[in-house]
């Protein structure tokens, strides 16, 4: 087994470290705390950097600075200090400096609560700062893949110089689980494009600042190439009982769980249901769409906001297929028998019986 | 003129080393800055240069360029250069400086950008004494958006966006960002000097030499605000303009130091060696060793283990630790298990509850929605969760007798004042132990060596350890008696 029990919280944090991270720039909010208090506990322990910065504002522009300097670095923040942090990570996106921001979703807008939502979706995965630029974004709907994806978001912001953001919601962020993490560390290197003050990075310059109109455009059509070759690259989804599923189920974060569990008793009752995860939010993973829209008759977008991910579900799917939509907020959850309840109306409806089959699950 | 003439002379005063030669990162013009004549930037940015120069640290230098004016520096420079958001630079040479102990940190900041936008960031990086030197150029408005009031333009004093000059009714009073910063104590050196005349500049370029000499020595945070001349956006000569910073200005910013803590200043103590990679699971308590690789003991009834298990009470009633103490020892034993908090206010106050999953099989939602064992600490905890316990599974209630309100007969009930007999075993604290207790006993799945070790990982003082096994027991015993009164059985039907 070699697992361990541990919130998602920490397991981001510990995978950090592991994955090379040492500097960590924080500011406490609810339900993302944990991450700050973690780092705050192992940052000086494994030579790296920890600081409570003075607001979220300054947090993101110390990333900024410990980015330039070359080293792997990350904050952790919830809805409200996401919106203060989009400047640096516009700046950041501007001046290609990879980092990692773990979004853990509280309610909104406003202060809103401190309730699980999944309504940064918009902010993050389209980006809330300024200009042109796109940010990876990974969803994690485990302890375990709490650790994996920061561990893998390390990688692609370093690979695509780019902030990545791991978004999850607040039960996810709290819930423990069984983690197993890597026995060897990666170690920090220093990327030939930092700032570190020596001799040989002194040419160096980080900025987003471009006062040619043509120099910006070309600059800009630089980002869009890479964010181009993630979208070819990097798009990931989970599909569940998905090949062949005619009701296919759509949702990440904890409700990628919720829909899992619907699955096994719609599928027991003879429904036709499979899971479609999505683990990239950006890229967003469209061809798993459009593969299994051939067989499925109707997608069911499930999310704990008003129709965020939907959209994203309609663009890909290019109107091929019907979407259908449930929605909580506030907080609340789609609970397993409303979102069972759903499924089989929708199969009353539209869909004929099949047996009950064992299927493998499929990774993708 | 022949090369032996020159030879003959030595000279004084050559464009410092820590400038290039050419300004190649500029579009055009590039033997020249983009300064406006009569600016001050360019008597500050030779200053800059000729400090690093004389202390040999051009190549350790990492310059911060704000937003204003100065935005260029890196056109100038021969340094590592960064810039950074309106503001920022303090935030950013902070942690530039943290990584990076051994490089010396300049941020440069115009007075928009200092003392409005980052009026934060500035009194936090003064305030932590960051060993970082900030150049801080106040020429009392802002340029390079077309001449707005800043908070340091003077009363009376017209701007774009005060049209009938400055009103301290309306914008207030000049900020004074020494006085400030010299009141915090970690600030090592702060000091006002001025363009206004050549022996300001004199004064001026020695200012900015003992602000960088401070941080290679390590002694902390030096700021220096220079009082600037403007002459394009305050519409005057150069020399009308420098002469304003002399007569006018000076008046509301006098010159002079501060603060000067150099003397008795420690210098920053030097990061700890960073541990050796091969450390670092172990540090961070991930490593194999410390992690099992085998099930400490087998589970009892392993194949029908679906334990959904809702633990709720009073915050203080230890209703997350019950939760935690399951969860890690169905981990122990090999189980797959999850555990859920309610989280948020009721961290601090009022109720607690948490979903705890135990399964053979992967769980796939660690929502408890329909517990098949409710542990209800307190009433309200009853009355919220007893309608949702699947029909045959059990209710676990701490109070005397069970309300009939809430009665049902289509699940097993344990009703017992569990914190009266936590009290009766020296602490009603351990109530929730007792409830454990007699969880395990009725699902009956979970090894003894799992619970110990469990409970040994989670509580770390010896008394209550001692006082939580023995509650453990007696919580067992309780639902042993009870089941000889009431031949009740056991939900895994062991």
């Amino acid at each position: 087994m070699r697992k361990q029990l541990i919130k998602g919280n920490e397991a981001i944090v510990k995978s950090a470290i592991l994955s090379g991270c040492r500097a960590f720039y924080g500011y406490p909010i609810t339900p993302a705390s944990e991450i700050t208090e973690a780092a705050a506990l192992y940052m000086p322990q494994t030579g790296g950097v920890f600081l409570q910065a003075e607001s979220e504002v300054a947090a993101i522009n110390m990333l900024y600075g410990a980015a330039s300097a070359g080293v792997r670095c990350m904050t952790a923040s919830s809805g409200p200090g996401i919106s203060l942090m989009q400047e640096g990570i516009s700046y950041m996106a501007g001046a290609e400096l990879p980092c990692v921001v773990a979004d853990i979703m509280r309610g909104g807008p406003g202060l809103g609560n401190i309730g699980s939502e999944q309504s940064d979706y918009h902010q993050v995965v389209k980006g809330g700062g300024n200009g042109n630029y796109r940010t990876i974004v990974l969803a994690p709907h485990s302890a375990q893949e709490m650790a994996d994806l920061t561990a893998l978001a390390f990688e692609l912001a370093d690979r695509y110089r780019t902030p990545v953001v791991v978004l999850a919601d607040g039960f996810v962020g709290q819930m423990m689980e069984p983690v197993e993490f890597p026995q060897i560390a990666v170690e920090p290197c220093l990327p030939n494009w930092a700032v570190a003050g020596t001799a040989a990075t002194r040419g160096n310059l980080i900025t987003s600042l471009h006062m040619d109109n043509d120099d910006l455009e070309a600059h800009v059509r630089k980002l869009e190439a890479k964010y181009q070759r993630a979208e070819r690259d990097e798009a990931r989804a989970e599909k569940w009982y998905a090949d062949g599923a005619e009701i296919l189920l759509v949702g990440y974060g904890i409700v990628g769980r919720i829909l899992k569990a619907v699955t096994a008793e719609a599928r027991a009752e003879g429904i036709n249901v499979g899971v479609l995860r999505p683990i990239t939010l950006y890229p967003f993973p469209k061809l798993h769409f459009q593969r299994l829209a051939k067989r499925a008759r109707v997608f069911v977008v499930v999310e704990m906001s008003n129709g965020q991910l939907l959209e994203d579900v309609r663009l890909a799917l290019n109107g091929v297929r019907p979407v259908e939509f449930l929605s909580r907020g506030g907080g609340n959850v789609p609970s397993h028998d409303e979102v069972l309840a759903f499924v089989r109306r929708l199969a009353r409806q539209t869909l004929s019986k099949v047996e009950p089959e064992e299927e493998r699950i499929a990774h993708v | 003129m022949s090369s032996e003439l020159i030879s003959d002379y030595s000279v004084v005063h050559a464009k410092p080393k820590a400038f290039y030669e050419r300004y190649e990162r500029k579009e055009e013009l590039q033997h020249q800055t983009h300064f406006c004549p009569g600016c001050g930037h360019g008597n500050v940015h030779k200053m800059l240069a000729r400090a690093i120069d004389e202390l040999g640290i051009q190549d350790r230098t990492i310059l911060i360029s704000p937003v204003g004016c100065s935005v260029f520096a890196y056109y100038y420079f021969d340094v590592g250069n960064v810039q950074a958001a309106h503001g920022r630079a303090p935030a950013v040479a902070t942690a530039v400086k943290r990584s990076l102990p051994e490089s010396i940190v300049i941020g440069y900041q115009g007075d928009g950008d200092l003392s409005a936008i980052g009026s934060a960031e500035i009194l936090h990086a003064a305030n932590r004494g960051e060993n970082i030197t900030v150049i801080f150029v106040n020429n009392a408005i802002y340029s390079m958006t077309g001449g707005q009031v800043a908070p340091t333009t003077l009363i009376g004093q017209k701007s774009t966006t005060t049209p009938g000059g400055r009103n301290p009714a309306n914008e207030g009073y000049p900020l004074h960002v020494c006085e400030l910063l010299a009141t915090l104590e970690a600030p090592v050196y702060i000091e006002r000097v001025g363009l206004g005349d050549n022996k300001q500049i004199v004064q001026a370029t020695r200012a900015m030499r003992r602000a960088v000499e401070n941080q290679v020595k390590g002694l902390g945070f030096s700021l220096i605000e220079v009082l600037s001349p403007c002459p394009t956006i305050w519409k005057m000569s150069p020399v009308e303009a420098q002469r304003w910073v002399k007569d006018v200005m000076e008046k509301t910013y006098p010159l002079g130091v501060f603060k000067d803590r150099t003397k008795e200043a420690h210098p920053w103590p030097k990061p700890e060696p960073a541990p050796a990679l091969k450390e670092l699971p172990r540090i961070l308590g991930v490593d194999y060793e410390d992690v099992p690789e085998e099930p400490l003991a087998n589970p009892i009834n392993a194949e029908d283990v679906d334990l959904h298990v809702r633990v709720a009470g009073f915050g203080g009633q230890g209703v997350l630790l019950l939760g935690e103490v399951l969860a890690d020892a169905g981990l122990d034993a090999g189980l797959e298990v999850s555990w859920l908090p309610s989280y948020g206010p009721e961290m601090r106050s009022g109720t607690s509850n948490c979903h705890v999953r135990l399964a053979r099989q992967p769980i796939d939602s660690p929502l408890v929605t329909v517990p098949n064992v409710l542990v209800a600490m307190n009433e309200p905890s009853l009355k919220k969760f007893d309608a949702s316990v699947r029909p045959g599974g059990w209710v676990i209630y701490n109070g005397d007798t069970f309300p009939s309100e809430y009665a049902r007969d289509d699940v097993h009930v344990l009703a017992l004042p569990f914190t009266r007999m936590a009290d009766e075993l020296g602490d009603s604290r351990v109530a929730n132990m007792v409830m454990l207790g007699a969880l395990l006993e009725i699902t009956g799945t979970l090894p003894q060596a799992s619970i110990d070790a469990a409970l040994r990982r989670l509580v770390k003082n010896p008394k209550w350890l001692e006082l939580d096994e023995r509650a453990l027991a007696r919580g067992r015993e309780l639902y042993r008696i009870s089941c000889n009164e009431a031949g009740h059985e056991c939900l895994c039907g062991s």
